[in-house]
């Protein structure tokens, strides 16, 4: 009983204790560098798109809220022909950045995004990619990726050794 | 009291209990976040105030389903019955000398009966809605009143052995002196304890029990029917800070340089944030825990507080 | 059967497998790389280690690979031991140092056998950080994507196709750890069979090119249960869509027809579904606005169906639902087949002779498991190259028992066995008008005239019956006549294989006498005529009249509206005929799903759906019925299934309001009451309400992806899901997610097997049928006591003619199907034109390969480049039949060279 009531006085002055509440949007609120909030494509150093379209985001989607199509390009560079993400159902849970093993996708600190129309939250490619490598600067996913895409040539990335030559026996 | 002034009062009582139940879905927002240290709904009107208009809106727009598998007349009576059982309770409270509904020479009596009318909603809604969760807040719900009632009845007789009467207006007059919290300090915590069982308060809301029953007896409601239950349980509040004032508190007494109004609505808002503070402060008993704590605990408490006070009664009367 | 110890668990399995198929077959997950059911065992990759036991009270025991040991009656040996586990994943960690880094840009990945056994040795981390090999890439053509980075060196890809389908221009190249699987130079795969490396190389150095265009990952594809429509041999296949769009196709394991691969027409034929060609519009002709909606178009309709004689011309390559359909709405005398007189005629014959029940129809399976196998006039290699492909494991797998006979090594010891068996082959005799790839695994290889090849199958059949008339041949053939008794003589389960393609009827009956005569002699005698479509057995079997007849009767009677169902008549007829045809009927009612020249002429045109995007049925060479099933449901709600629309069109010819959809059941079981002999049709796939635990079966796996995103473009807030009242399958991911019965597997999936080789899960055994295989159904009756009636009428001698020529089809595995050749790769695979004569006829004019000759072909000029061969008989012409761009000709009709230019 006793215990109750101190429990009740220990609530009570809380009344004036200072209030944790941030008064967005008069007050902004500071939000750190792995926050997860609006989705964007980067690109790598060179300028590329990083993004090669392997579906893996999509696939790790509990909301299946991304969809794309892979292409490639002349040089057999893949990458999305259109990459969608309907942040009407996107939950911010951020694993398809954890699944995109390229870094292309990344979660990044801004979640200032509401519209009115829901049919505005639903980004294309156009709206997703930012010309900027993000969290992850200096990786291309072809310099280590063994396939020629028009980055490098085989046997010219890192850890690769020239193309074998198919005529010669000696060890 | 003429016709008039008589419908007047009704038409400001009512009016004044609705708005009031409707504000303390502000006053309790508020104060609940004040005690975690947030600030709580201050966007809508002044410091927040017309999150009160925008609920009552929400809850009007809000799709008022009635499940096909539930029993639909039941369904829908159940939430009138516990807005107009605890409406009808307050029309024997004194608010202040000539303001009340119905003066009756058994207020307290007329009270009780009320509030246990009120068991009916849950009971009623639980069963309606048929769901199981439902049912078992249901089920809850009638044990817990039909404990409580009686302690709570019993917690009263002390008061009325005292000033000898069943009036409420009497009553409030018979603490011209003294107060009864004082006499009957026993009684006082006992009714407060039942009051919040009676109104199924946190942290006695056993039977709506978010966490285990997923809202309990209205689970299956929406709009308005749960503005019904909504508003009905800060009716109830507002019902038992009354009753407590009015018994315990002295009712509108006190010093003259407020008018008599004022001073019950002073301490019947001091009871109110009460209630509040014990929403943000205790946490849920379990369901047995309760009813044992009832019957093997307040039982013998009140009726010896009963013995103890009738042969004081006795002995100071001659 | 024997009893062995599995880590202490007994189990029963069956003798003379080996250790890896039998913990398969329990359902034991033990990875493997260079095993297939198919190629048997040669213990090359050293994944599928486990521990053997002397006895139970050995707790040494030492390590083996699991596909190169035979189980032993009363064997203990241990898959979870930690030495052989340890040593499995050591495996793969060495195979995996010089696996490159590009899971995400493969095509392989999700449906990738490494990733799976990488996963399930529990390999998970790389300690290697040296430098990973690298080789550079070949252009293998348009079907096969080349990338050797990824290659792990298990030589599936060269047993497979050196070995098992014969390619000679794959090879594995180099040595040591620089082993390199390619061709010598750059260049296309020539073996038609090239598209299932994508299935048999356990990682993505072969991967589908034509999927490249359109990549969708397999958890990503809408699957249905599909059947081939490129032949007549009817491949279980799996179609995927994604986006609206078919993206592949891949193999449907069936114990009884292609078991584990398929052609490249039928694996890479899909594209026209995609076409831009597609009808996708109701057209009625001549009137202002041409386009018009469903309502509108079943409002003309009905005045023309009531107003006029209406007449059906059935289709070949649509499903047996259309056809029986278009009967119905017509009636029966007055639908016709959309061929000639002349196939109508051969195929009539091949029904009847099916029908009589004396000899089995040869599944491919038997074909597999035959000791003697006789092709009589049928160029199987490019009319159904999957009965092709079987025939070589028939003459393969017969050497081998051969080989095997007294010796105590297992059947799928395969480098054991390949090198007793050495050159040996099995009994072929390739008896065609032209060489084949086949003659170089024949023991009698005879390129006559049609007519000679009935004459020498009747002399075959003579020497087995002596009771038959005898045939007069000369010696050579004699000969070889003799060869070819003796060898069927000693057969215990030959196939005699036929078929339509030379539109002769006599090689019909001659196959079928010396069938019947290996009767006395063989345990087992299976028959097998090839039908030139997918449906063409099913059509012969509702025995209507041919297109002549249609022409005739539309000439005669006045008022005559026709309905064309799925049918370019310009390929199957010559163009005067149709003509004549189109000219005489008031009306036509067209429906087809994509435009050609006899859409041309339509007045009313209606879009058909594709077997991607409708339910349907088709009968197979062997008069095997099996139901495909609709992947998607186009966006375009006018492509609907031809049966839909002529249903729809009988309703509103006998007035009555269209009301209840109409399943596929419905319209087969109509059928079944029209044609007493399509009896059990409708029992061919389990009814539209099966449900396995109340519960539908998805086309989507559990990880389809997209869902919310797909169509947000359009409509932020998702559709409802498709219904589809037609089948057990639901359009979404919702439903049983166990293992379905055999005719309604949507795709191969099993808990750690993401790639095709789940198909282990849905087997009896490895290699062996499907649990609860349901492979359609057999619609003729085999009646195994049932006297033969020989034929007896012999044709005379083929007479080489002076200066005419007798014209017959070559048929061309890529270019000849009607469809498939809207693929890019078929169409680039496809050849030009051309004119083949014998070599002899050559060197009389002088004509060199390419010299133009310009034939005189029913009043016509053609002018082709020639191309000599060796083997065609003097006094016979072969031209590519249905490639794009030539008419249908007339067959069998003797034909002038009119002038040549060298």
């Amino acid at each position: 009983m006793i215990s109750h009531l101190r429990t009740m006085w220990l609530v009570f002055i809380h009344l004036f204790r200072k209030k944790a509440t941030i008064e967005y949007p008069e007050e902004k609120v500071e939000l750190h560098p792995r926050y997860r909030g609006r989705i964007v494509l980067t690109k790598d150093p060179d300028g590329g798109e990083r993004c090669v379209g392997c579906y893996l985001c999509a696939v790790a989607c509990p909301v299946d809220c991304i969809a794309l199509q892979a292409t490639e390009d002349e040089n057999g560079r893949r990458y999305p022909d259109f990459f969608r993400i309907n942040f009407s159902r996107c939950i911010f849970c951020g694993y398809c950045e954890e699944a995109c093993p390229t870094y292309a996708i990344q979660l990044i600190p801004d979640f200032e995004m509401a519209e009115y129309n829901r049919q505005n939250l639903v980004f294309e490619k156009e709206d997703l990619l930012i010309d900027s490598q993000g969290k992850y600067p200096g990786y291309n996913f072809y310099r280590v990726a063994g396939l020629e895409a028009g980055v490098k040539k085989k046997g010219e990335g890192e850890h690769e050794e020239k193309p074998v030559d198919v005529h010669s026996l000696l060890p | 009291m003429s016709a008039t002034e008589h419908i007047l009062i009704v038409i400001g009582v009512l009016f004044v209990l609705l708005n009031i139940a409707a504000g303390l879905i502000w006053v309790e927002r508020r104060l609940l976040a004040l005690w975690q240290d947030r600030l709580g709904p201050n966007r809508a009107g002044p410091l927040g105030i017309f999150i009160v208009l925008a609920d009552t809106l929400k809850l009007f727009f809000k799709e008022d389903w009635i499940p096909p598998f539930a029993d639909k007349w039941v369904f829908i009576l159940a939430p009138a019955i516990v807005v107009g059982s605890v409406l009808l309770s307050f029309i024997v409270i004194p608010f202040a000398p000539g303001i009340v509904v119905a003066d009756l020479n058994i207020g307290i009596i007329f009270f009780l009966a009320m509030s246990s009318f009120g068991v009916y909603s849950i009971v009623l809604g639980g069963w309606a809605s048929n769901n199981k969760y439902a049912l078992l807040g249901a089920l809850r719900g009638a044990s817990q009143m039909i404990a409580y009632e009686v302690f709570m009845g019993l917690s009263l007789m002390g008061v009325v052995m005292l000033s000898g009467s069943f009036n409420l207006a009497d009553i409030v007059a018979a603490q011209k002196n003294l107060w009864f919290v004082v006499t009957q300090p026993v009684g006082f915590v006992i009714f407060f304890i039942a009051g919040i069982a009676e109104t199924h308060r946190l942290p006695f809301d056993i039977p709506e029990a978010e966490s285990e029953l997923i809202a309990g007896y209205h689970a299956e409601y929406s709009g308005m029917k749960f503005g019904m239950f909504f508003i009905g349980e800060y009716l109830g509040i507002t019902l038992i800070s009354a009753m407590i004032v009015t018994l315990f508190f002295g009712g509108w007494l006190g010093p003259a340089f407020l008018p008599p109004l004022a001073w019950f609505v002073i301490k019947l808002f001091f009871f109110i944030g009460l209630f509040i503070l014990l929403r943000a402060s205790l946490p849920r008993p379990r369901y047995d825990q309760l009813i044992g704590y009832g019957w093997k605990i307040i039982l013998p408490i009140v009726l010896a507080n009963l013995l103890i006070t009738g042969a004081v009664a006795l002995l100071i009367r001659g | 059967m024997s009893t062995i110890f599995i880590d202490n668990k007994q189990y029963e399995v069956k003798a003379g497998k080996n250790l890896l198929e039998a913990c398969l077959g329990v359902g034991i997950d033990l990875p493997y790389f260079c095993w297939h059911p198919a190629l048997g065992s040669v213990g090359a990759c050293r994944q599928c280690a486990v521990k053997v036991f002397r006895d139970e009270n050995d707790t040494q025991g030492r390590l083996v690979m699991s596909c190169m040991e035979g189980i032993r009656d009363g064997l203990h040996l241990s898959v979870n031991d930690k030495t052989a586990k340890a040593f499995r994943s050591q495996v793969i960690e060495w195979l995996m140092t010089n696996h490159p880094h590009d899971c995400p840009v493969c095509d392989e990945g999700g449906s990738c056998h490494l990733q799976d056994m990488t996963v399930m040795t529990g390999h998970d981390y790389r300690r290697y950080h040296f430098k990973k090999r690298t080789y550079t890439n070949q252009y293998l053509g348009p079907f096969i994507h080349h990338e050797m980075n990824r290659c792990i060196q298990c030589y599936r890809c060269v047993r497979y196709y050196h070995e098992y389908a014969g390619g000679k221009d794959l090879n594995v190249f180099a040595a040591h750890n620089h082993v390199y699987f390619g061709r010598e130079r750059d260049g296309v795969l020539e073996s038609p069979f090239s598209g299932n490396l994508v299935e048999v190389c356990p990682t993505g150095v072969f991967t589908d090119k034509t999927l490249r265009e359109h990549y969708t990952r397999k958890w990503d594809l809408t699957t249905a249960p599909s059947v081939c429509h490129h032949c007549a041999v009817g491949c279980n296949t799996i179609a995927g869509e994604r986006y609206g769009q078919l993206r592949c196709i891949t193999n449907r394991y069936n114990s009884q027809v292609n078991g584990y691969f398929l052609c490249d027409r039928g694996r890479f034929g899909y594209e026209f579904v995609n076409s831009e060609n597609r009808i996708t519009q109701p057209i009625i002709r001549n009137q202002a606005v041409e386009a018009v909606d469903e309502t509108s178009l079943l409002e003309h309709l009905r005045t023309l169906l009531t107003n006029h004689t209406v007449i059906g011309i059935g289709s070949p390559r649509a499903s047996m639902e259309s056809n029986i359909a278009l009967m119905q709405l017509v009636g029966r005398e007055n639908f016709y087949q959309g061929i000639s007189d002349n196939e109508v005629f051969v195929e009539r014959r091949i029904e009847e002779v099916m029908q009589s029940g004396v000899i089995k129809a040869a599944s491919l399976q038997d074909i597999q498991h035959s000791d003697a196998i006789v092709i009589l006039g049928e160029d199987i290699w490019n009319t159904a190259p999957v009965m092709a492909l079987a025939v070589r494991q028939g003459v393969m797998k017969t050497a081998a028992q051969h080989a095997l006979e007294n010796r105590a090594i297992a059947e799928w010891h395969d480098a054991a066995v390949k090198e007793i068996v050495q050159q040996e082959k099995g009994f072929l005799a390739n008896c065609t008008i032209g060489a084949s790839p086949l003659d170089e695994i024949s023991s009698s290889i005879i390129h006559k005239a049609p007519e000679d090849l009935a004459r020498l199958g009747f002399a075959i059949a003579q020497r087995l019956n002596t009771v038959l008339p005898a045939v007069q041949l000369n010696d050579e053939m004699s000969t070889q006549a003799a060869i070819i008794a003796a060898a069927l003589q000693k057969a215990k389960r030959p196939v005699i294989i036929s078929g339509a393609g030379l539109y002769n009827e006599a090689l019909i009956r001659a196959a079928f006498d010396i069938a019947a005569a290996c009767k006395a002699t063989a345990t087992e005698v299976h028959l097998a005529y090839v039908m030139p479509e997918c449906n063409s057995m099913g059509l012969a079997m509702m025995q209507a009249s041919g297109f002549e007849n249609a022409v005739l009767r539309a000439s005669r009677a006045k008022n005559v509206a026709a309905i064309v169902l799925e049918n370019d008549l310009y390929r199957n007829m010559p163009a005067q005929i149709t003509d004549v045809f189109f000219n005489n009927c008031q009306h036509c009612i067209v429906l087809d799903s994509l435009n050609n020249a006899t859409t041309q002429h339509a007045d009313v045109l209606i879009p058909a759906a594709s077997f991607a995007e409708g339910d349907g049925t088709l009968v197979n060479y062997e008069g095997r019925a099996q139901r495909f099933y609709q992947v998607f449901v186009p966006a375009n709600k006018n492509m609907q299934e031809s049966w839909k629309w002529l249903m729809k069109m009988r309703l509103i010819q006998s007035g009555a309001a269209i009301d209840k959809p109409c399943h596929p059941e419905e319209v087969l079981m109509m059928g079944e009451q029209l044609l007493p002999q399509l009896k059990g049709i409708s029992t061919a796939a389990p009814r539209r309400d099966f449900r396995v635990n109340g519960q539908a079966l998805p086309r989507e796996p559990h990880r389809y992806s997209g869902r919310t995103a797909m169509l947000a473009n359009l409509a932020v807030s998702e559709p409802k899901p498709k219904q589809d009242g037609d089948s057990p399958f639901t359009f979404t991911m919702e439903g049983y997610s166990g293992m379905p019965p055999s005719p309604l597997i949507p795709f191969f999936w099993s808990p750690g097997w993401n790639s095709i080789q789940a198909v282990n899960k849905y087997q009896e055994e490895p290699g062996g049928s499907l649990k609860n295989e349901h492979a359609g159904k057999l619609l003729f009756e085999y009646k195994r006591d049932a006297t033969p009636v020989y034929f007896k009428d012999i044709p005379e001698a083929f007479v080489v003619r002076t200066d005419k020529w007798l014209l017959l089809p070559q048929y061309e595995i890529f270019g000849s199907e009607e469809l498939s050749v809207y693929s890019k790769g078929i169409s680039e695979r496809s050849p030009a034109a051309y004119i083949a004569m014998s070599a002899l006829d050559a060197d009389q004019m002088s004509l060199v390969n390419g010299s133009l000759i310009t034939v005189k072909i029913f009043e016509q000029l053609y002018e082709l480049p020639v191309r000599i061969h060796a083997n065609i008989p003097k006094g016979v012409v072969l031209m590519p039949s249905g490639l794009p761009g030539v008419p249908a000709m007339a067959w069998n009709s003797w034909v002038q060279i009119i002038s040549i230019k060298l």
